[in-house]
Parts: structure tokens; C-alpha cells; sequence
């Protein structure tokens, strides 16, 4: 389990986190969601350690996250951040087996080559195995990373806006393959995601940050709807049941 | 291209290496034991030859380091200030040191490479900028001040001729007792080999390198000392040889991509390869006198630079 207390972050004079205190369920998806500027990757990073907190603490397991040994910690939490400076030639084969590192330091044992081959299938990235990542659309690119994190084979996997750049079809496509992950593997899944539809529609539970503090925390049903949505995003979002799914209409609201 | 057909054209080339000069030895010559000839033979080209094969590994991996941890193609010794750093340490060792033992030059050198990559790191670590074009460039203009410190000072204390003369990249003065000093660059490369996982880890950023539990910091340190000792032995003993680290790892990274494990092999043969024929074409044009062969490889290489910058910019940009 993962528990987030009290955490801060100041970048000058601006709190872009200030004292979130909040607790990952196992076997979810949450989705931190709220307008630009929010905190949410800066919240995100700070809980994958790629950031340090001012204040405040993580706690995985009970255990601090400093306390953690690194590659420990990597067999447990990964982060998948928006990577488009990337232009590091590796097949998707090597890209996924990196994903084994904590456990072989690069030399892979045949248990390693199993989990990359099941994270291979998994993704459907069989034909294109033996193919450079920069010569992949993005959607490609995307699940072969996620087929990396998939073969790091952690219980945490936490991403950063997985669908910029993605067109719908593809983004509906990560975000299925992000549910199976959880509804199948049993993984848990923390997401920073611009699209409020796509959290309504695939997540679990829904963390709301403005001005990095944190001000809705609970199971989607709660969150979406008109009154909370206009605490968050100071605008007013007809929601529409929709096949079972609550869709915001919110694109010619006014005020 | 396979690795087995570079390495037997780099045996074919070594051969060659070995028989051309100003004074014709032939196989014969060496099995007759001849004195004269045989002595020339072990004294300056076997040397000579262990110093290209060295300087030519030695040299593209650094490079191949440097363009992994840095994540830009178009940096290497030559365009981050490595070089020029490793050569004002040298004027700094002589102007400041009466009677400069080899050994002082030798750490004088390596702190000031390392030290002089180290800083450009961080200055590129902190512009926000980092477009493939504009990191070189700003690695080039880096050395060029580096280098006009080096100037300034050497003017003033009248000791340049003797700083340009032995650090224009040249083989011909490599005879035996004079290159053993590259014989640093074999401890480097092996533990280039050994880290390969981890500079291509570290390659593909900082927050990727800690998902997997690298400790970054750490990794680009190692890296960064590795250069320096490359560097320095390259410097010290052979001089300055411009291009070699930014072409050589480019072309295997075009047909193999960056997987560390697998490109340190084929850089190392290319290096190799690639340095001794541009050695082979200075020693045959003007024979029996030579072109230095910081010149040829300045030739050659910068005109498959261009045709990488031109070409491969898409490449390099991906």
C-alpha cells in the first residue's frame, strides 16, 4: 500500500504541492486529475521518488520511500513519464528486457526472457520485436513502454499523461490495456490524465488537485458530477449518462 | 556489416601498417634477422601500429560514452571541451611545475579533462534548449575559449611551439617507450564493456535510469572518468585526433542502434579500422614523407560529418 502524508513541494516562492495527504488502493485505477499547473506530475514524481519532497513523507509497505533500497524499490513502483526526448535506437525486444534490470543488472537469466516474451505477447508487440523504437508510431512507442513496465513486473505502476500525443483509437487502446492490467495482473495503476472523460470512464477512484492542494479524493462516481467538477475546475460541466458511463459535456459550457 | 569482416579487415590493415615507410622492410628482412631492418620493425612500426589499434578504440568508445550519457549524437571529445581541457592542464603542468615530470603532465591532464567534462555537462544539465545542432556547438565554442586560455598563456610564457608541436595528432613520433601511456585506455575500455548496461540505461534519461533503480549520478561519473583517462593517454601520447569519437559511434549507431552491449564490440573495430586507414593514406601520399594524421582524419571525417549532418538529422533528431 501506498501512503502519501503531508506532502510538500516549493519551487521559488509557489507551493506547487502543498501538504497532500492521501492513500493508493491496491488494485485500482486513480487518476489525478485538475487544470493545468495543478501539481500532478510534480505529485506524481515525488511518489516514484524521481523528486524529492520538501516535506512530508512517502510511505510504501509502511516503510518510507527513502528508506527504500533503489533497486528494491524498482522491483516494486514504476514510473512511465512522458519520454519525447527519446532518441536512443533500441529495439523493442531490448527496450522491454531493460525492463528486468533491477532483478538481472542486464544480464538476463531464462526466467527474464520468459517475463519479456509474456510482456511481448501481452502488448501485441510480437512482429515488431526486432524493430528500432524510433521508427514506431506513437501508440507503438507507448505500448512498448508499457510492455517494459510490464516486464519490470511491479505492483505499482504509476504514468504520467500516457495519452499525450495519442490519437483516440490509441488512447482507448492504453487505457483498456491499463484496466486489464488491474482487472487481470491484479496491478495497481496511478495515471495523470488531462482528459476528464477518460478518467470518468476508466478509473477507479479520482484525485482532484488545484493549486496543489488536493481537493476531491474518492471513487469516481463522487467526483463526477456538476458540483464537484465546478470546485475543481471553476466552470460549469454538464454531466450525461451515456451507456453506463458519465460523460462531461463540457465543451460549450458556460462560465 | 559484421563484426568478424571489420576485424579481418583491421588485421589486413595492420599488416600493411607494418610494412610501409620510409625504409622498405620486407619478410624476409625479419625472418634473415637482420639487425637494422628488425629493429626499425620492433622499435617504430610495431609501436606505431599498438598505437593506432589503441588511440582508434580507445578514442570511438570515449566518444560512444560521451554521446550516450549526454544523450547527443554530435557530442564527443572533440565538441565538449574534453580535448581541450586535457591541453591546458598540460600548459598549466608546464608553466607552473619547473621541470615537469611525465607523470605530473599525466595528472595535470586527467583532472583537467575530467574536470573540463564535468562542467560542460552541467552547463548543458541546465540549458533548457537542447537541440541536437546547438549542444556541439556550444561544446565547440566551449573548447575554442578553453583552448584560447591554452594559447594566451602559452604565448606569454613563450612555451607554444612546444605545446602545438607534440599535440598535433601525429603517429610518426611514436616509437617504443613513447606510447605506453595508451596502454591506460585497455582498463578503461574493459570497464566500458562492464558498465554497457548502465550507460545505455543512463542514456535514456534521468528519470528512466531511476524507474530501474540506476543510480544516475553515479553511472555518469564513472562515464565521465573513463573519457578523461582515454583522453588524457590519447592526448599526452598520440595528440590531439579530431572526429574520431563523433564519427565512428555514429555510423555503428545508424546500422545497430544504442544498445551498449552489443555497439562497444563494433565501435571499437570501426575506431580501429577507420584510423588506420586514414594513418595508411598519410603515410603513402607524400612518401616517403607523411601527413600527420590529425589531417587526413580531419579531411575524411569532417566530410562524412557533413554527410551526416546533412542526411542524418532526421536520424539524429529521433
Amino acid at each position: 500500500m501506498i501512503k502519501i502524508k503531508e506532502l510538500s513541494k516549493r519551487y521559488g516562492k509557489k507551493n506547487v504541492v502543498e501538504k497532500v495527504s492521501l492513500t493508493i488502493e491496491p488494485g485500482t485505477i486513480t487518476s489525478f486529475i485538475g487544470p493545468n499547473g495543478a501539481g500532478k506530475s510534480t505529485l506524481l514524481s515525488m511518489v516514484s521518488r524521481l523528486l524529492e519532497a520538501d516535506t512530508g513523507e512517502v510511505l510504501l509497505d509502511q516503510q518510507t520511500i527513502k528508506k527504500w533500497k533503489s533497486d528494491e524499490f524498482a522491483k516494486r513502483v514504476s514510473i512511465l513519464k512522458q519520454s519525447n526526448f527519446m532518441n536512443v535506437r533500441l529495439t523493442v525486444r531490448e527496450l522491454v528486457s531493460f525492463g528486468r534490470y533491477p532483478y538481472s543488472r542486464g544480464r538476463l537469466t531464462e526466467i527474464d526472457e520468459k517475463y519479456v516474451d509474456k510482456a511481448i505477447d501481452y502488448m501485441n508487440l510480437g512482429e515488431m520485436q526486432d524493430q528500432f523504437i524510433d521508427e514506431l508510431s506513437g501508440g507503438q512507442k507507448q505500448r512498448a513502454f508499457i510492455a517494459m513496465v510490464i516486464a519490470q513486473d511491479t505492483d505499482y505502476i504509476l504514468l504520467d499523461e500516457p495519452l499525450n500525443n495519442l490519437d483516440m483509437k490509441h488512447s482507448v487502446q492504453i487505457m483498456k490495456i491499463l484496466r486489464k492490467l488491474v482487472d487481470e495482473l491484479g496491478k495497481t495503476v496511478v495515471i495523470v490524465l488531462h482528459d476528464i472523460n477518460f478518467a470518468s470512464v476508466y478509473s477507479d477512484r479520482i484525485v482532484a488537485l488545484k493549486d496543489g492542494k488536493l481537493v476531491k479524493d474518492g471513487p469516481t462516481k463522487d467526483i463526477i458530477n456538476s458540483t464537484s467538477l465546478r470546485e475543481i475546475y471553476d466552470m460549469h460541466i454538464p454531466v450525461q449518462e451515456q451507456n453506463g458511463c458519465r460523460i462531461c459535456v463540457y465543451f460549450n459550457s458556460h462560465a | 556489416m559484421k563484426l568478424w569482416m571489420l576485424i579481418i579487415l583491421g588485421i589486413i590493415l595492420s599488416i600493411v601498417s607494418l610494412f610501409i615507410g620510409a625504409i622498405d622492410i620486407s619478410l624476409s628482412d625479419l625472418l634473415n634477422l637482420e639487425s637494422d631492418k628488425l629493429q626499425i620493425f620492433l622499435v617504430s612500426r610495431v609501436p606505431r601500429l599498438l598505437a593506432i589499434i589503441l588511440a582508434g578504440a580507445g578514442m570511438s568508445i570515449a566518444g560512444l560514452i560521451m554521446q550516450s550519457l549526454s544523450r547527443n549524437k554530435f557530442v564527443s571529445p572533440t565538441t565538449a571541451g574534453t580535448l581541450d581541457a586535457a591541453k591546458l592542464g598540460i600548459m598549466i603542468s608546464m608553466l607552473f611545475l619547473s621541470n615537469v615530470t611525465y607523470t605530473q603532465q599525466i595528472i595535470f591532464s586527467f583532472a583537467f579533462a575530467l574536470a573540463g567534462t564535468y562542467i560542460f555537462m552541467q552547463i548543458l544539465d541546465r540549458i533548457k534548449f537542447k537541440d541536437v545542432i546547438f549542444v556541439p556547438l556550444i561544446g565547440i565554442m566551449y573548447g575554442n575559449i578553453l583552448s584560447s586560455i591554452t594559447t594566451f598563456f602559452g604565448y606569454e610564457a613563450d612555451i607554444l611551439q612546444n605545446i602545438s608541436s607534440w599535440l598535433m595528432g601525429s603517429f610518426t613520433l611514436i616509437i617504443a617507450g613513447r606510447y605506453e601511456l595508451l596502454y591506460l585506455s585497455i582498463p578503461a575500455v574493459i570497464l566500458a564493456y562492464l558498465y554497457a548496461n548502465k550507460f545505455t540505461v543512463a542514456g535514456m534519461g534521468e528519470d528512466f535510469a531511476k524507474n530501474l533503480g540506476l543510480s544516475y549520478k553515479l553511472v555518469l561519473n564513472i562515464g565521465l572518468v573513463l573519457v578523461a583517462i582515454i583522453s588524457t593517454s590519447v592526448v599526452l601520447t598520440v595528440g590531439v585526433i579530431p572526429f574520431l569519437g563523433l564519427i565512428v559511434p555514429n555510423i555503428v549507431s545508424l546500422y545497430m542502434g544504442d544498445n551498449l552491449r552489443k555497439t562497444i564490440p563494433h565501435t571499437m573495430a570501426l575506431g580501429v579500422v577507420f584510423l588506420l586507414i586514414c594513418d595508411i593514406i598519410g603515410r603513402i601520399i607524400i612518401h616517403p614523407y607523411e601527413i600527420p594524421v590529425n589531417v587526413t582524419v580531419a579531411v575524411i571525417g569532417s566530410a562524412i560529418f557533413l554527410i551526416m549532418l546533412f542526411r542524418g538529422r532526421a536520424y539524429a533528431k529521433k
